[in-house]
């Protein structure tokens, strides 16, 4: 039993490394370019994301249009690209404002327990028990569509599992001897949190982060693919994939082109989160 | 059974929260109900008839509470577009939510259940890798997305199946299944990577376990060891899984219900929002919020009957 247990995780601490690093190049170069186009997109000479030309509707690509024209004959490039920055803004900033709430709540639950935890707990529970999709569409209805907004109730739809994380990991290091050291020279629970414990929970945090923007990048989408998203001129890819719909079977690409770019942008998204997940997470790559 | 009574004593806190919370949400929307039902040319008198008539005019608290009484007997009121009791609304759709939900459970579990036992028998070989990279792939899949590919693939190229509508059982049973496939395919396919990687990595410490070794030792094939050893200890995890899916589509599938034209509870709570039909959004998202609460309280409730070794460590503290 022990040679072949050896075996295995010989095989499985050093195959899967060398794989990783390669197979990481793609993931990381597709999101480095969607970020970098996302950032340029106002310089690199694309046209007007909203300039409609209704006599090219639906063209497949061609020279001209590299990815074809959509429903109302606009460049589809240049949605896409235009598209890529709404979905990196929300995707950054809403896991960003939540993990703000958030980590401060699940910190404060983890680290002093007792009424405050019952009492965070329970705001998670409650949360948690709302239908989230319901909370961002109702929110979105009351507060007017826009770029804001949706960023705001997706911000808030992340702070439950921000919590959650933030929570665990502070009660796991909150119990260390270098947190009893500290207490026992008098440091101030202000203190402990922010220097004792914060530093530790970051990494953990990071790798989450990661993987809420691949989240909430979905949830942005299908905000806009029921039409409660970002409102109607401005590109988004979940409400390119909507429009699209409509011509499944004269103009696929107008569906399939978007569907692509957000598929590959969550793939790589979700491979680099599982890669520094597996860095700093002690329990999955020391053994 | 002190712990069973806590269970419930949180159930019930966390209904009353959810339900006041909705009811808060709900009632600041703009768009004030009376407008949209008669239009934009309505007096301010009528308005504010309507709204009297409606019972808009009191206080919100004395409104929740008026609403959560008759809610408790049953009652979730009238929509303010037609007039149709809301419970009946709901009670229509749930069929349509409720065959999908399974659908696509079945789906899940038909995928996850042979891949995840194909795949521990040799961790980390080919049929692993290969599975463990579609999974990835397919957690990568928004709905919306899947469900457009799924109906390009099957019903613009190759014609197999509907795209859109939804065939009710009375209208023959087989229609009825064919409408319903892609659907459930849209969920079930994303859903089955979650289910298998549970599964996969409890079937991995469940056969390090010496009880195994025995089976083993005896002789068995391998297949019976994972069958009929290794896969009912190996399924607690899977059940809670399940439980939250379930708990989280009994309320229906608001985008995939939209996508295919499905009348089911979540495209109504979708034309609730749309309308400000406030009452039927409360009553529904009430419903499903009590639907998710309940069903995972029996899904912790099953743990520990499942598990032995929950129930003593649960009851015993």
């Amino acid at each position: 039993m022990s040679a072949s247990a050896a075996k295995s995780t010989v095989v499985a601490a050093t195959r899967p490394r060398r794989r990783w690093h390669w197979a990481l190049a793609l993931p990381l170069g597709w999101l480095l370019l969607v970020v970098f186009l996302a950032i340029t997109a106002d310089w690199i000479g694309l046209p007007d994301p909203s300039a409609q030309e209704l006599i090219l509707r639906r063209k497949p690509p061609s020279a001209e249009y590299l990815l074809g024209t959509d429903n109302l004959g606009r460049d589809m490039l240049s949605r896409i690209i235009y598209g890529a920055r709404t979905s990196l803004i929300v995707g950054i900033c809403a896991p960003f404002l939540g993990f703000l709430v958030g980590g401060a709540i699940g910190m404060s639950a983890g680290y002093f327990r007792g009424k405050i935890d019952l009492l965070a707990v329970g705001f998670i529970d409650i949360l948690l028990a709302f239908p989230s999709l319901v909370l961002a569409l109702t929110f979105t209805a009351y507060l007017g569509q826009s770029l804001f907004n949706v960023t705001l109730a997706l911000g808030i739809l992340s702070i439950p599992a921000a919590a959650r994380v933030s929570r665990a990991n502070t009660l796991a290091w909150a119990n260390r001897d270098f947190v009893l050291a500290a207490r026992t020279i008098g440091a101030s629970n202000w203190r402990i949190i922010t220097r004792e414990i914060l530093p530790n929970l970051l990494p953990p945090m990071f790798a989450f982060w990661l993987v809420a923007i691949s989240v909430i990048i979905v949830a942005e989408g299908a905000l806009s693919f029921l039409g409660l998203g970002i409102p109607a001129p401005q590109p988004s890819w979940g409400g390119m994939i909507a429009d699209g719909r409509e011509a499944l079977d004269v103009a696929p690409h107008t569906a399939l082109i978007p569907a692509a770019v957000m598929f590959a942008t969550v793939l790589s998204l979700n491979f680099v989160g599982d890669m520094v997940r597996n860095m700093v997470d002690p329990r999955r790559s020391a053994l | 059974m002190p712990w069973i009574f806590r269970q419930l004593v949180r159930l019930v806190v966390v209904l009353f929260c959810v339900t006041l919370l909705t009811y808060m949400i709900v009632n600041i929307l703009p768009g004030d109900v009376a407008i949209v039902i008669l239009g934009n040319l309505a007096t301010p008198e009528d308005i504010a008839g309507l709204r009297k008539d409606l019972g808009l005019d009191r206080p919100m608290l004395v409104r929740y509470f008026d609403w959560l009484g008759s809610a408790l007997s049953g009652d979730l009121g009238r929509s303010y577009r037609n007039g149709e009791p809301v419970v009946q609304a709901i009670l229509d759709r749930l069929p349509v939510s409720l065959q999908l939900m399974v659908m696509a459970q079945v789906i899940a579990l038909g995928i996850a259940i042979p891949v995840a036992l194909l795949s521990v028998r040799r961790p980390g070989g080919i049929f692993d890798r290969i599975s463990a990279s579609a999974a990835f792939g397919f957690l990568a899949m928004p709905n919306f997305m899947l469900g457009i590919v799924l109906i390009y693939l099957f019903s613009v190229t190759f014609d197999l199946l509907p795209a859109t509508g939804f065939t009710p059982m009375s209208e023959g049973l087989w229609d009825n299944f064919v409408s319903m496939i892609l659907p459930s395919m849209t969920l079930g396919l994303i859903e089955w990577t979650v289910l298998m990687r549970v599964l996969r990595s409890d079937l991995l410490t469940t056969l390090k376990e010496d009880f195994i070794l025995l089976a083993r030792a005896k002789g068995l094939p391998p297949w019976r060891v994972l069958l009929q050893h290794a896969l009912r200890p190996s399924s607690f995890t899977l059940i809670t899984i399940l439980g939250l899916n379930i708990g989280g589509l009994i309320g229906g599938a608001v985008i995939v219900e939209q996508i295919f034209a499905l009348p089911g509870v979540g495209r109504l709570l979708l034309g609730g929002i749309f309308n400000r039909d406030l009452i039927l959004v409360q009553g529904t998202v009430a419903f499903i919020a009590v639907g998710f609460v309940v069903i995972n309280f029996l899904v912790d409730m099953l743990y520990a009957v499942l598990d032995p070794r929950v129930r003593h460590v649960r009851f015993r503290s």
